[in-house]
């Protein structure tokens, strides 16, 4: 990640003009940040963002790589490109960070996230709501007479929208992991 | 997340054990005697510190040699500022030496002063022993969560094996980069238990190396910039001094083959010379109408190491609306954070400004020298509006005479200057002269009250023979006054410089703009005799209250060898100009005639 993002050939004609001004729109970003898998490097990240005024909207986390004590923290923030811009660089001049990658902006990126459901109901609800967990491809983990957890994977928007389709058909607690995000492609 | 919580052998610990394995052993010792041994191979020379129940085998050992010298302290947080005031003056890391809970507490204020100023320290704090973390034990505190983002990196180390290494990247991180300071917690335990040494050569730093050369890109934008610049303006800052002496070296290089404009932040002051012909003097919100007016009305704005803080931008909306600015910093999080820069230029201040020197060379030394003249000239137009200008008195000594008094008869002087924090910090910005970097101690971004008298002892400590000065106010300075008797006891011939004006200048300032002139708690009651206080340590106190005594006392305290507290009782009501009001541009200063009633209004009401 360079924080460099000079046009390509603007120097031949002047030096002027490397960087549009930023917009003041709020954008959503799903970072990647590979971190060393050390005591209170979680604690670290999150105090960034507290500390500075930064949101964070979801955030999953696990090692990833064994051997070299790497874990992946994917996180999804909301700001202006200037704010954004800044996240990203304080992240990357953290000393345990070794990579930062902005999925949003460096390409298309697959974007998951898995969720539990449990449902309680009798009757047609309870028919209503298996049926819709069909549609939506969520399936059923556990069930009693009164009640079934679904497990569901799938975009947070998806997940948002099966959450408002179970509500009044007798959702009771939901679990959710955060998002976990990788670039498409080789 | 509990790798390193569960005292597994690091890689590098077992290559070393299993190396030394076959050359006769790796040097095993206890994790205190591990201490001393990096702080030597690290080049130490120096410890500041306080002992206390969880660093005991540490002063154990450092009461077994002599090739590292402690200095006592009477408060920690009084250690982190010597250490600072140490490596400001020397650009070495400084180190400190606490204990576990208070100890450790009370170094976070100087611990925050350097990270806000980018000052390399490491700092050793004592925990209380592995099995009893999380236990609330006697002086136990979580150091490393309070010290997480006031460090630039903290480690706690867990097993001895780790100790020496950690020790190692803690040095590596406080230096590499924009230094900053790093925290070191070690149990007792650890202290007790015996492991391998690692030297400095095998200790892992691969991990962090941020980058010191800029895309070279941006440093041929960077020379197109110089060469068609009309009013050009270099805006200096402590990243110069932190690149270390070539930078300053090119920085003078730069500003004589171009002819531009140079001004600096508090923090930058002493990279270019004072007595230099291209020297506008500090800018920012006490900074001088010239340098002000230049930043607002120039075309270009290479700004080399500083960081467009909020002392020096004023009303961001209306910052030096009309040009285009490069920014050097090896630090990418401090480009774009406040001011919009069309060419950042990420690498460090040597590096870049080498590189920039020899293309902007090799492409013909080319300049818009026409356009530069007519700039000039308009600088010169700024210049004799004489901004520092205030009305001398013979009854009573001005601040601002004091200094110029002190500049006068210290210029040439082998002389080291620090401050403390409010209208004397500005006044000696303003009124002293640096030729020379690391010259100049003052805690510019946290603002710490009571920083410069430490701070000068750590100074004096690094250089025993020169005259170190520690500007003062007397509210700032009795704050961290304790250290009288560190200031004894190593015999460090500091300076106190007190301008007493039994106030808190610039809170007072501050209510006197803003809030009716009611000067709520800005005053300083019962204060101590100064002449009795300075006996009392066993020290020499000076009080002056004449303009006319004014030499003879500064001499005096020039000449004597060893501590002097100097009370210099001045002006109570003066107020220091120029000021760019809060929430107001570089355009709209006020200056020392104007009336100062409803200067600042609106929104600039709720900033500081």
């Amino acid at each position: 990640m360079s924080a460099l993002n000079i046009k390509k050939g603007a120097t031949s004609h002047s030096a002027y003009d490397l960087r549009a001004s930023y917009s003041e729109v709020i954008e959503t970003h799903t970072l990647a940040v590979l971190v060393d898998n050390e005591a209170g490097v979680l604690a670290r990240v999150i105090g960034l963002f507290s500390g500075r005024g930064y949101n964070i909207e979801s955030l999953t986390v696990a090692e990833v790589d064994h051997e070299g004590h790497l874990s992946r923290i994917t996180v999804v923030t909301s700001g202006t490109p200037q704010v954004i811009d800044q996240i990203k660089a304080q992240l990357g001049r953290m000393v345990p960070v070794h990579e930062v990658h902005d999925l949003t902006a460096e390409g298309p990126a697959v974007q998951r996230e898995l969720a539990l459901f449990k449902v309680t109901g009798q009757g047609d609800a309870r028919v209503e709501a298996l049926r819709l967990a069909d549609i939506f491809r969520a399936s059923v983990v556990d069930t009693t007479l009164e009640s079934f957890v679904f497990e569901i994977t799938g975009t947070a928007e998806k997940i948002d929208a099966f959450a408002d389709l179970m509500r009044p058909l007798g959702l009771r607690e939901m679990a959710r992991t955060g998002v976990a995000a990788l670039a498409r492609g080789a | 997340m509990t790798k390193a919580m569960t005292g597994a052998m690091p890689a590098g610990a077992k290559t070393a054990a299993k190396a030394g394995a076959k050359a006769g052993g790796p040097r095993m010792m206890s994790g205190a005697k591990m201490v001393l041994q990096a702080l030597r191979d690290q080049g130490v020379e120096v410890v500041f510190g306080y002992p206390g129940g969880t660093v005991l085998p540490i002063y154990d050992e450092i009461f077994q040699q002599n090739d590292i010298r402690h200095i006592l302290v009477r408060h920690e947080q009084a250690a982190v500022h010597m250490a600072e005031g140490y490596a400001r003056s020397t650009g070495k890391p400084g180190v400190v030496l606490v204990t576990s809970g208070p100890g450790a507490t009370n170094a976070v204020t100087g611990i925050t002063d350097a990270l806000m100023d980018s000052i390399p320290l490491v700092v050793i704090s004592g925990q209380v022993p592995t099995f009893l973390i999380g236990t609330d034990g006697f002086q136990e505190a979580d150091t490393i969560g309070i010290t997480r983002p006031c460090t630039k990196h903290n480690w706690l180390v867990k097993d001895t094996s780790r100790l020496s290494e950690t020790i190692h990247q803690a040095f590596h991180v406080a230096t590499a980069g924009r230094p900053g300071p790093v925290l070191v917690d070690i149990p007792k335990d650890v202290q007790f238990a015996t492991g391998p040494y690692m030297p400095p050569g095998q200790a892992r730093t691969d991990n962090y190396r941020p980058r010191v050369k800029a895309d070279p890109t941006a440093v041929e934008a960077l020379v197109e910039m110089i060469e068609t610049a009309e009013r050009p303006v270099l805006y200096t800052g402590g990243g110069v001094i932190n690149s270390g002496p070539e930078a300053t070296r090119l920085l003078r290089e730069l500003v004589e083959v171009t002819g531009f404009p140079i001004t600096s932040t508090l923090m930058g002051l002493g990279a270019y010379p004072a007595s230099g012909k291209n020297w506008l003097g500090m800018l920012g919100m006490h900074g001088l109408y010239e340098a002000n007016l230049a930043m607002h009305g120039c075309d270009v704005m290479i700004n080399i190491g500083a960081r467009f803080d909020d002392r020096i931008t004023g009303r961001v909306a209306d910052f030096s609306p009309g040009s285009r600015k490069a920014h050097i910093d090896i630090d990418p999080s401090s480009v774009n954070k406040i001011i919009h820069v069309e060419l950042p230029v990420i690498g460090d201040v040597a590096h870049v400004l080498e590189e920039a020197l020899a293309l902007w060379r090799a492409r013909g030394s080319r300049i818009n020298a026409e356009a530069v003249r007519r700039w000039w000239a308009q600088i010169e137009d700024w210049r004799r509006v004489n901004c520092l200008a205030y009305r001398n008195s013979d009854k009573v000594i001005k601040p601002q005479y004091a200094l110029q008094r002190l500049q006068a008869l210290t210029e040439g002087m082998d002389r080291y200057i620090t401050t403390e924090v409010g209208q004397h910090q500005m006044w000696a910005a303003q009124f002293l002269g640096f030729e020379e970097p690391n010259r100049w101690m003052t805690s510019g971004g946290l603002g710490t009250m009571g920083y410069g008298f430490p701070a000068s002892i750590g100074v004096q400590v690094a250089h025993p023979e020169a005259l170190v000065i520690n500007v003062a106010g007397e509210a700032s300075w009795l704050m961290n006054m304790q250290e009288l008797g560190t200031a004894m006891q190593f015999r460090t011939p500091v300076k106190q410089f007190i301008l007493n004006n039994e106030r808190l200048g610039m809170v007072r300032q501050w209510q006197d703009l803003l809030h009716g002139g009611r000067y709520s708690q800005s005053w300083s009651e019962s204060l101590p005799d100064f002449v009795k206080l300075a006996e009392a340590f066993g020290a020499k106190g000076i009080q002056v209250s004449d303009p006319a005594d004014l030499d003879d006392a500064i001499r005096e305290m020039i000449a004597h060898d060893g501590p002097v507290v100097m009370d210099v009782l001045v002006e109570k009501h003066e107020n220091c100009f120029p000021m760019i009001p809060s929430g107001k541009p570089h355009n709209e200063m006020l200056m020392g005639e104007d009336s100062t009633e409803g200067a600042i209004t609106g929104e600039g009401g709720a900033l500081v």
